[in-house]
């Protein structure tokens, strides 16, 4: 599925973004991606995606390796990923489901199967009833929904979600929260980075947790560990 | 294919000022072009009328056969520079000197012999209209024996020549400028229309769709704007070419092919600036 092997990122300057982190996301899995900020939550999903590419070691995404694939692959990679981030990158001129058809237009998809689709995930995400509505005009809980509903319309394997609930008060969070877990329970993956240390504590979730780069605790690895004693 | 289309026409309608500016600047540029073509046109055809006047001028030896005459003018038939050669022989001469010189009518009907020489007057072909084809003719036929004098205007066959290559130069340096000037307007407003749609290329990169997709809308609009400014180029001109045929002179304006071949260099400026601007610019975003 995603699976990092022994993977270092160094920014330009010679820093190391990230040191030896390796893990392995199953298929259907709900993981959060939890430290301060800087820890490098960021670089982990920008490799997963591939913004960027492992300095050393193998980045491996459903059959793509990030890490050798020439920049023409980079598209095929990203159809079949999901990706929402706190600052939701909605298009402020288009309406909710315009914002949602653009995802599908911009991969070519055929016009005609356009429409169902966009109401498919509108209504998945309970938005059914604001898709003639600007971003300008919903909440933040609302917009997030909106960009969640773009990133499933191309029904993704994996649901990368970068603080997707950084911006958003408490109740919708829950919200939000509740809908990931939503769509993890039909199937797809999800990869969550937060620092919101509540969610992840009263969630039976896996989380993995990194400081300065480096990977200082995984609940599933140590549960293998534990379970290997 | 239709979102390219869409998001090309977005942007003339989300920043209309900026694309009105461009198609100015492109029109305003081939209009500079264009003027110059205008004035070349006119120009040549001008030059090519003075140019059939370009004559060599053969008198002959008086007394010469007129057998002699008319195999020299075989002769000079074949030469390739010639156009057409025309044989005036004395009396012929004669008869129009009575025609043209009217206030000499008296003096030349009292003559006992005729004091006119027959002559050659060679013309030359298009290509060949210039001072150095001139003179090498003139210098072949000078070889004749009975070729007594050589008349041609090489002074001003060669201020001619040259008032046609500075103009060809001027207009070469000139309508480069113009080029490179409307390259770089148009390259500046598509780097401006791309900073302006950064947010909206992230996010199509995000949802995976291809280089080339991103690319297309900027390039049809690039084209779109060069063919509008095309369009408007031609239009200034003509009000140009109206306002100078009303007011100073008879002037020609551009055949069909010339008007396409304006709208289709406007094409080509829209397109190569969009996909060199693009290609540098659309990395940073």
């Amino acid at each position: 599925m995603i699976k990092f092997t022994r993977v270092f990122k160094a920014y330009p300057k010679g820093d190391l973004a990230l040191k030896d982190v390796s893990f392995h996301l199953r298929k259907g899995e709900f993981a959060f991606l939890t430290g301060h900020s800087g820890a490098g939550k960021s670089t982990v999903l920008s490799l997963i995606h591939a913004e960027r590419k492992p300095t050393e070691g193998e980045v491996r995404v459903s059959g793509f390796n990030t890490t050798s694939m020439p920049r023409r692959e980079i598209p095929k990679l990203r159809r079949r990923l999901g990706i929402v981030f706190q600052d939701f990158r909605l298009l402020e001129d288009r309406t909710a489901e315009e914002n949602v058809a653009f995802a599908l237009e911009a991969t070519g998809a055929r016009s005609n199967t356009i429409g169902p689709k966009v109401v498919r995930v509108l209504t998945q995400v309970g938005l059914a009833g604001k898709a003639k509505a600007f971003p300008k005009e919903l909440s933040g809980g609302e917009r997030q929904r909106v960009a969640i509903a773009r990133a499933l319309v191309n029904d993704p394997f994996v649901l990368l979600a970068d603080e997707p609930t950084g911006n958003l008060d408490q109740r919708a969070t829950r919200g939000i929260f509740k809908l990931l877990e939503d769509v993890n329970a039909s199937g797809t993956a999800v990869l969550m980075a937060t620092h919101n240390l509540d969610l992840v504590k009263n969630s039976p979730y896996r989380s993995i947790e990194l400081e300065h780069g480096e990977i200082v605790f995984d609940s599933v690895v140590d549960a293998d560990q534990e379970a290997a004693r | 294919m239709s979102l390219v289309i869409r998001e090309a026409f977005l942007s003339f309608r989300r920043a209309p000022s900026l694309s009105i500016l461009s198609i100015i600047t492109i029109g305003f540029a081939l209009f500079v072009v264009g003027l110059f073509g205008l004035v070349a046109l006119n120009f040549k055809e001008a030059l090519e009328e003075v140019g059939e006047r370009v004559e060599v001028v053969v008198y002959l030896t008086r007394g010469t056969p007129e057998t002699v005459a008319l195999a020299a003018y075989d002769d000079i038939l074949t030469f390739p520079e010639v156009e057409s050669v025309d044989f005036v022989s004395a009396d012929e001469a004669l008869v129009e000197a009575r025609e043209q010189l009217t206030e000499f009518q008296g003096l030349y009907s009292d003559l006992a012999t005729n004091p006119l020489p027959s002559s050659l007057g060679i013309k030359l072909k298009p290509g060949f209209r210039n001072e150095e084809s001139v003179r090498a003719v003139a210098d072949r036929v000078s070889g004749f024996r009975f070729a007594e004098d050589i008349q041609f205007g090489d002074d001003w066959i060669a201020t001619l020549d040259r008032v046609r290559n500075i103009a060809a130069i001027i207009g070469l340096v000139v309508g480069a400028a113009f080029a490179l000037a409307s390259i770089m307007i148009i390259g500046t407003t598509i780097r401006m229309t791309i900073i302006q749609r950064a947010r909206e290329i992230g996010i199509m990169r995000l949802v995976g769709a291809t280089d080339s997709f991103i690319r297309m809308p900027f390039l049809l609009e690039g084209v779109v704007k060069g063919a509008l400014g095309g369009v408007a180029a031609v239009g200034l001109n003509y009000a140009v070419f109206e306002l100078v045929n009303r007011t100073l002179l008879q002037a020609s304006f551009f055949g069909t092919e010339h008007i396409l071949l304006i709208v289709a260099f406007g094409i080509l400026l829209g397109f190569f600036a969009s996909v060199f601007s693009v290609r540098r610019h659309l990395r940073a975003v």
